[in-house]
């Protein structure tokens, strides 16, 4: 419970309630919709790579199954759709548990290729099973409606989007202290030495590859809902990428980072005004100047630097 | 016999394209994430100049020679400012490189597939029963050649030796005077030419997009785990391994479920034999 009263968890609480008051109009609301949701998924890829240092640039598969589980179940066979959430959820730690024994066995670039095969993979599934996922046209997504309120303003959506964030980042942060969270830490900074301290790498691997899948399903099947409407480019290697740059920008290890990372790369584009087909340069330029001039990310950084001052 | 010979002409591709990993594998024990892309690099540009009128040979060349240009550039402004970075974050900065030249590419030449001629006309060949495009037999002699000059090039050449030195201890390289420096922008650069010639061969066969190199580059990969990291005979026998395999599952089974093929064997091929078929038995340093 001490967690609940951290200074820095009450600070995002209270910027999560404020925010709402200060933002214009929908269209900016909208934004922020986008980056908590987004931000739940880079969360729960943070506890993998950054924790635990596993690098996976196949994550969007894990987004794409609650997206497509919610959508499927929902619009097919008339679930409701908290019911579908919950579903999705379980499904995709399905199957990351499944996956997780064999994939994570490999070690640096051979898991980072057997991940981006994962995505791959699930991406050619979404395109090909035209009778469930509607192929590469996509399908339209019921909206949300718990308890016969239906989220049809931005507002709820902020609300609601706004409260799981902040469940997240208490969920990460927790992880973080916990004996779990330092046993993490530990293999990432040294297998063998973990192993030795007591350590059964395997299973706290593949819990972090399972709560890391959670996060995402989550993520996306409240993406398919808000949207209204899903395709297969949710599972695209693009899409993983941005997952990972959000990651990697916000600094690896810091789940503020995460929440961070995600901000910049939803908002900047947008104002921006749009990538115009430039996503791909701008996330590959990203990922490498971060890495050669901040490789500990921005939160990180940010961080020491102003230890150092003070 | 006709899937057997298509197999083998993808999977000459795919043999080049571990080349490249292995090369680079060899000099600086980073696996580049680009290295598809490479290929890709190689036949786009040459369909680009191609378009300009440009003769064929010519075009070519230039093909070539861009792509050894942006392997080089790769090095020296990405991966030697990093420095001494850990696996992970190089690891990192080639999926960048890799998304980067994608989307410039995508740019610049557009999103369109292209195709270039066949070298020696697309006459079908008949060999034991089955048709065999002229074009195959160009991509697996090209392939038997760049596989001897590699060989070659490691087994008797002064580089070739400093690169492996470079390799198996960077710090002891520099010691007896090797510039590591430019032997691994020169690791970078050979493995661009690798690819780009072998993106060129390819490409009147597999055509080519912006996006090709993510599949090329992943199938690449498993083609040198199966063979054994950094072993050239390796990345050859494991490269039409996967090929062979690719094609019969095409053929026999699901042709929309052929790009699963490699990712469910790299994930046997790790399980069972972790050094693949070639590769040396090294122990992790703690």
């Amino acid at each position: 419970m001490k967690a609940l009263f951290r200074p820095s968890l009450l600070a995002l609480a209270l910027v999560l309630a404020l925010l709402p008051f200060a933002l214009p109009n929908n269209y900016v609301v909208d934004i922020a919709v986008r980056i908590a949701l987004a931000a739940i998924a880079a969360i729960g890829l943070n506890l993998l790579m950054g924790f635990a240092g596993q690098i996976s640039i196949g994550h969007a598969a894990f987004v794409a199954i609650g997206a497509y589980v919610s959508g499927i179940v929902t619009a097919r066979f008339g679930w409701p759709p908290l019911a579908a959430i919950g579903g999705a959820a379980v499904g995709a730690a399905v199957v990351a548990w499944l996956i997780a024994k064999p994939i994570l066995r490999l070690k640096g670039h051979s898991l980072t290729m057997a991940t981006l095969g994962l995505g791959v993979i699930v991406n050619i599934v979404l395109i090909n099973e035209v009778d469930w996922t509607g192929g590469p046209d996509g399908m339209p997504v019921p909206p949300l409606e718990v308890a016969g309120f239906a989220f049809a303003k931005v507002r709820h959506w902020y609300a609601l989007a706004a409260v799981l964030l902040w469940l997240s980042v208490l969920l990460s942060l927790n992880l973080y202290q916990s004996p779990a969270g330092r046993a993490l830490r530990g293999l990432n900074g040294s297998e063998v030495a973990a192993r030795v301290m007591g350590v059964d790498v395997a299973r706290f691997k593949v819990r972090a590859f399972v709560a890391s899948a959670v996060f995402a399903a989550a993520s996306g099947s409240l993406t398919a809902h808000y949207l209204g409407f899903i395709s297969p480019s949710i599972a695209a290697f693009t899409h993983s990428v941005e997952l990972a740059t959000m990651v990697v920008l916000g600094g690896m290890a810091s789940t503020f980072g995460a929440v961070l990372g995600a901000a910049l790369m939803t908002a900047l584009p947008q104002l921006l005004g749009g990538l115009h087909g430039y996503e791909m340069v701008f996330f590959g330029l990203v990922l490498m100047l971060t890495m050669i001039f901040l490789p500990k990310g921005l939160v990180p950084s940010i961080a020491l630097k102003l230890r150092r001052k003070g | 016999m006709q899937f057997v010979f298509s197999g083998l002409t993808t999977g000459a591709i795919y043999a080049l394209a571990a080349l490249g990993f292995s090369l680079i594998y060899n000099a600086s024990g980073v696996i580049n994430f680009a290295q598809g892309d490479f290929l890709m690099l190689g036949g786009m540009v040459t369909a680009a100049l191609l378009a300009h009128q440009m003769p064929y040979g010519l075009a070519m060349v230039g093909g070539v020679a861009a792509t050894v240009i942006v392997g080089l550039l790769l090095y020296r402004l990405a991966i030697r400012p990093a420095g001494e970075a850990s696996v992970v974050s190089l690891i990192i900065i080639t999926i960048g490189a890799s998304i980067f030249i994608q989307g410039v590419v995508q740019i610049v030449l557009g999103k369109n597939q292209q195709t270039l001629p066949p070298f020696s006309g697309d006459r079908a060949l008949q060999i034991m029963g089955a048709y065999v495009l002229p074009q195959s037999l160009w991509v697996l002699g090209t392939a038997a050649v760049l596989v001897v000059l590699c060989f070659g090039f490691f087994r008797f050449t002064m580089v070739g030796k400093a690169m492996l030195a470079v390799a198996a201890n960077a710090l002891a390289a520099r010691g007896v005077g090797i510039p590591t420096a430019r032997v691994l922008q020169l690791s970078f650069g050979l493995s661009a030419l690798l690819g780009a010639v072998a993106g060129v061969v390819a490409a009147p066969v597999t055509t080519t997009v912006y996006d090709i190199g993510l599949m090329l580059g992943m199938k690449g990969f498993v083609a040198a785990t199966l063979g054994g990291l950094g072993s050239g005979l390796g990345a050859v026998v494991g490269g039409l391994i996967v090929g062979l395999l690719e094609a019969l599952v095409a053929g026999y089974i699901s042709s929309a479920y052929k790009d699963a093929v490699p990712f469910v064997m790299i994930v046997v091929i790790l399980l069972v034999m972790p050094h693949g078929l070639f590769g040396a038995k090294t122990s992790d340093r703690v």
